[in-house]
């Protein structure tokens, strides 16, 4: 079945899935960023302790996670047209994969707050320092280092949700390969091409997780 | 106009049931068959079998560094060119069920390895065979771990199956896909849809919940 395989046509499109891999790694990347400075509000307002703003982060949290992101996805595509606003498929896959994975992000966050002992938030208080203080100096020097490796996992998952993005002709890397497919109707060579540098980026984040890992107990020891 | 489109939503509620009943059956299927496929691959990869783990690893990290999106793309289209040729629905209950094996098969290799050594070597010194140490002492006490990330996997399983409408299968999420090209309100027809797939996932994902606190109690 290899030997039906057809390098000469990867290696003319090279340059078409090199744009796409670019394409992936940006818009990923501005996913990753406004995933977490959504993430990061929602949680603030989680662990506020007022109902008035844990209730719409909890409400917005559990309908991310309950609901596709093709559907999230769709429902801004089709949907903010009709609310008289007007992004580009960029814009509204961008905003939709933030939203997405700030509710996980929020989530991760989260988790890590909740694993510092109550304690140490109370000594804080006993020292007179106020909420922005002890996020500053007690939680989040001690929350950021279990939250990476769970991050990076999330930032994995928020890659391969981009090629999502390809439904609303976006073009990135999984766009890529249905161009190639439809003009040369070479549907195994486009798409395990991209295949092979989704595992590249894969096996990237995936390297990262492991050195901070190890780097972790490193420091803790 | 607003009112209009809605009487004309609520005329094609019957068609979204379909399309609901169609995500039930895929997802359903796919559920069980990766749960098997899962569990299998998962024993197996516990076990210190080299060739066999590396062959897994090469299987998982295939299916976890992969969108979703391109496995289904290399199923419907590629398999078809080397001679295999599968319609829609079985071609995404395959890539459904090895796409989610390969999750529940880490879920379970980490269950097992998280049963403490001692278990095994004491079940050993009972005289158990290897079938017997896996069913009556390790996978009871490993069950506490796998159980809520297996049912927070499902509530993936049934998100992801949302991807199958881009060959062709009517479920809800192409059904809401048809019918905003009618009733171009993408808001309330992709609301609907996404509060049908709410009303599944959040029991779900409850559960899992539940799971977690009931367990991590008892263990504690």
């Amino acid at each position: 079945m290899l030997s039906a395989f057809n390098f000469r046509v990867i290696w003319d499109y090279m340059g078409l899935f090199l744009q796409g891999l670019w394409a992936t790694a940006w818009i990923s990347a501005i996913g990753l960023a406004g995933a977490l400075l959504v993430g990061i509000i929602a949680c603030m307002m989680r662990i506020s302790g007022k109902k008035l703003l844990s209730a719409p982060a909890i409400a917005y949290i559990e309908l991310i996670r309950s609901t596709p992101l093709l559907v999230q996805l769709y429902f801004f595509y089709f949907g903010l047209p009709s609310l008289g606003i007007r992004f580009t498929e960029y814009q509204t896959g961008i905003f939709a994969l933030s939203l997405n994975s700030g509710a996980y992000m929020s989530e991760i966050l989260r988790a890590g707050v909740q694993s510092i002992p109550g304690g140490q938030i109370e000594a804080g208080i006993a020292f007179g320092l106020n909420y922005l203080q002890r996020l500053r100096y007690i939680i989040l020097p001690q929350a950021i280092g279990v939250t990476i490796p769970p991050m990076l996992g999330q930032t994995i998952v928020l890659v391969k949700d981009s090629a999502l993005l390809s439904l609303i002709s976006v073009f990135e890397l999984t766009r890529a390969s249905q161009i190639l497919t439809s003009e040369r109707f070479m549907p195994a060579e486009g798409f395990l091409t991209v295949a092979v540098f989704y595992l590249l980026l894969y096996y990237i984040l995936k390297s990262l997780s492991g050195w901070w890992q190890r780097h972790l107990i490193h420091r803790q020891a | 106009m607003w009112s209009f489109y809605f009487s004309q939503l609520t005329d094609s509620i019957p068609f979204f049931l379909k399309g609901l009943w169609m995500t039930f059956k895929i997802s359903g299927i796919s559920l069980v068959l990766g749960t098997v496929l899962g569990f299998c691959v998962g024993i197996a990869r516990a076990s210190k079998v080299k060739p066999l783990r590396y062959i897994l690893y090469v299987y998982v990290d295939f299916m976890r560094g992969t969108p979703y999106l391109v496995q289904i793309f290399i199923v419907f289209f590629i398999l078809p060119e080397w001679g295999i040729q599968l319609a829609a629905f079985p071609a995404a209950i395959f890539s459904l069920t090895l796409y989610a094996g390969a999750y529940i098969c880490e879920i379970v290799a980490g269950g097992i390895e998280a049963v403490d050594a001692g278990q095994t070597e004491a079940a050993m010194a009972t005289g158990l065979n290897r079938f017997q140490r896996m069913r009556y002492v390790v996978m009871p006490q490993a069950m506490r771990t796998i159980l809520p990330p297996l049912v927070g996997q499902y509530v993936l399983l049934i998100k992801d199956s949302s991807i199958v409408s881009v060959i062709g299968l009517t479920d809800i999420t192409r059904v809401g896909w048809l019918t905003v090209q009618r009733i171009p309100e993408g808001i309330m027809v992709f609301g609907l849809v996404g509060i049908l797939y709410f009303s599944i996932c959040y029991p779900l994902i409850l559960l899992s919940n539940w799971f977690e606190r009931r367990l991590r109690a008892q263990g504690g």
